[in-house]
């Protein structure tokens, strides 16, 4: 089996990702933790959050008609809890969160969950991860 | 009918205006964008007004004015400001059920708890920092008999402080009392979920302060939060919320080398140890209580007691007993007194508190009770409400680990003291901890060992002006409420001073 992806993304989220690179450039995600706004992923402009060794990347995100991957991060230590889930970044109506991108559109993006599958667990098990550094 | 009329309703105590603008030197100004965003109350999902949507030049234009008002604001005396501050609280005081209805109206929380607990907490707060900012004194250090080291407090100038939704008036009074007490001057932004009870408030108190020393304005984080946390023009920021947007706002500070304050939300641990059990009398009963205190707000604190850990001697009694205790949680109108848990406070709230009840079934978390949206039915089906919900699982569950900010709890079992700890600190949070024992010697050590900024013992959510709050690990860095609050928004100046006549002799 080949390394499965980590995160995907909904027909919802690309649509909406698409327009907000048409208007702002390429872009970014850090998996939000904690208190009001958070528990969600963030979007930025690409390179707006400084990521470093404390952060894993844990997938990139392949959308037709953006040009450039859009890299989803977290930060390390919130990944070791995370780990054994799939992500699927979805997108509901509201507002806020902190600086992200997407509020202007009344739209907040939103991380879906699943566990992995045995399989795919005991691939992604031991594979190694990129970090920010 | 509900005990108190919603604004806008014939007899309402609360009139709304129909739309908002920034309040920037102590006058409406229409937004630079000319644009409004709508505003819309969690209770019925109805748009009740619209608020205007801030950038960078209404930012500007507001740092203009506090910078003005800066430098008269910070030569008043600590008694005049005092005085404001109380007559402060005493207009508020005044006006209580209609502050209470409104934050209601707008946040979603219960009113019995914006009429008894936040608004009554925000008056106190500007007592407290009246009362402290007057006993406040500087030092004279006598190094030697010639040499005199002096220091003075002195305000940062201009402060910019960022409010989230969860207490749109409480939170805002936090950062603001200390920080005008302090003779700073304030660009403030509301949440964009709740931006307009404290211009509700702003409208009553208006008077009483000078042009300029607060201000505030609206508008999306990306927009107004963004130009305001990475202005040159402050000298720190002040930032409730969560991580990822903590830390961006470091990241500006450290371009402009200020100062921040962070307070970033918990994984709280509420720990329960077999003798709370050893009688059926009103401490059991009071510790009953505090396991539910998961409900207050929706759970939408900071602090919300999310992690639920129950001595195994205990368990399957105590589960029970506060199941039941859940289970008797009254939802309804936010308005009626009666009611213990409102709405939650956005729709992306709720979908987000909904994800998590997914996840937390789909990694295998029993669901005691709850686990579901609740339709309430009639006007209120467009709410946004959800069951009080217990979950029981084990520690490493998602759901043990992320902070849903909603009414979920989970719970665990844990077999002595030792065990308690370590599932308490397996956290990357370290906000707030219960503790919940009739041995004062476990309730020492338990507080002392759990890595945690506030560790309430037998009691839960008291939010006293006069005891520190703040985090350790990733909840933040900084402190609210207590008078060394002022110490984040003063500098030091020391005077070194001598009294000799004579040279050292080195040149």
């Amino acid at each position: 089996m080949s390394l499965p992806s980590r995160v995907d993304y909904t027909p919802e989220a690309a649509e909406l990702l698409l327009k907000l690179t048409k208007i702002n450039g390429p872009l970014m995600f850090h998996q939000s933790g904690g208190c009001c706004d958070g528990s969600s992923p963030m979007c930025y402009l690409k390179g707006e959050f400084r990521v470093g060794g404390s952060d894993v990347l844990v997938g990139e995100l392949v959308i037709e008609g953006v040009e450039e991957a859009i890299r989803v991060w977290m930060s390390a230590t919130q990944f070791e809890y995370w780990k054994h889930t799939h992500l699927t970044i979805d997108v509901v109506d509201g507002r806020g969160g902190g600086f992200s991108l997407e509020s202007t559109e009344g739209k907040r993006f939103l991380t879906r969950s699943r566990l992995f599958t045995d399989e795919e667990w005991r691939v992604l098990e031991n594979s190694p991860v990129t970090t920010g550094a | 009918m509900t005990d108190f009329i919603a604004p806008g309703q014939p007899g309402s105590k609360v009139t709304y205006l129909p739309r908002y603008d920034h309040w920037i030197n102590g006058k409406y100004e229409k937004p630079d964008s000319g644009q409004y965003f709508e505003n819309v109350t969690p209770v019925t999902g109805k748009v009740f007004c619209d608020v205007a949507r801030g950038n960078a030049k209404d930012i500007d234009k507001a740092l203009d004015a506090a910078h003005a008002a800066a430098p008269a604001w910070g030569k008043t005396s600590a008694t005049e400001r005092a005085i404001i501050l109380n007559k402060i609280a005493d207009r508020m005081e005044a006006n209580v059920e209609a502050i209470a209805v409104a934050e209601t109206w707008e946040n979603g929380k219960p009113v019995r708890e914006a009429l008894y607990v936040d608004i009554p907490l925000a008056i106190d707060h500007f007592r407290y920092f009246a009362a402290a900012i007057r006993a406040q004194e500087g030092s004279a250090g006598e190094l030697d008999n010639d040499t005199v080291a002096y220091h003075f407090h002195e305000p940062l100038g201009v402060v910019g402080q960022i409010i989230p939704w969860n207490f749109p008036i409480l939170m805002a009074v936090w950062k603001l009392a200390p920080a005008i007490a302090a003779g700073n001057c304030v660009v403030l932004k509301p949440a964009e979920q709740t931006p307009v009870s404290i211009l509700f408030l702003m409208d009553i108190i208006k008077d009483l302060l000078p042009d300029g020393v607060v201000n505030i304005v609206n508008g999306f984080g990306v927009e107004a939060g963004k130009p305001l946390a990475s202005s040159p023009r402050i000298a720190k920021i002040a930032f409730t919320g969560e991580t990822t947007t903590g830390r961006l706002i470091m990241q500006y500070a450290s371009e402009n080398i200020i100062p921040v304050t962070l307070e970033l939300g918990g994984k709280s641990p509420n720990i329960f140890f077999g003798d709370v059990a050893a009688e059926d009398d009103a401490f059991y009963d009071k510790a009953l209580e505090g396991f539910t205190m998961f409900a207050v707000n929706q759970g939408e604190v900071c602090t919300c007691p999310s992690r639920g850990l129950i001595d195994t001697k205990i368990y399957d009694r105590f589960l029970g007993d506060v199941t039941a205790r859940t289970n008797a949680i009254k939802q309804g109108h936010p308005l009626d007194l009666s009611t213990m848990i409102g709405a939650q406070a956005s729709t992306d709230q709720l979908e987000k508190i909904l994800s998590y009840l997914d996840i937390g079934k789909k990694e295998g978390a029993k669901v005691i009770t709850g686990g579901e949206r609740a339709d309430l039915g009639g006007e209120l089906s467009g709410g946004y409400y959800v069951m009080p919900t217990i979950f029981e699982g084990h520690n490493k569950m998602r759901i043990f680990q992320e902070e849903i900010f909603g009414p979920v709890v989970s719970v665990t079992k844990f077999d002595g003291f030792d065990n308690a700890i370590e599932i308490a600190n397996d956290s990357l949070y370290g906000l707030g901890a219960g503790v919940w024992t009739r041995d004062m010697n476990t309730a020492y050590r338990a507080g002392r060992a759990i890595q945690a900024g506030r560790v309430w013992t037998n009691c839960y959510h008291a939010y006293p002006a006069g005891a520190a709050f703040g985090g350790y690990k990733a909840s933040g860095i900084g402190r609210e409420n207590h008078k060394m609050m002022l110490d984040h928004y003063q500098q030091t100046k020391n005077l070194l001073v001598s009294y000799s006549p004579n040279k050292l002799g080195f040149f």
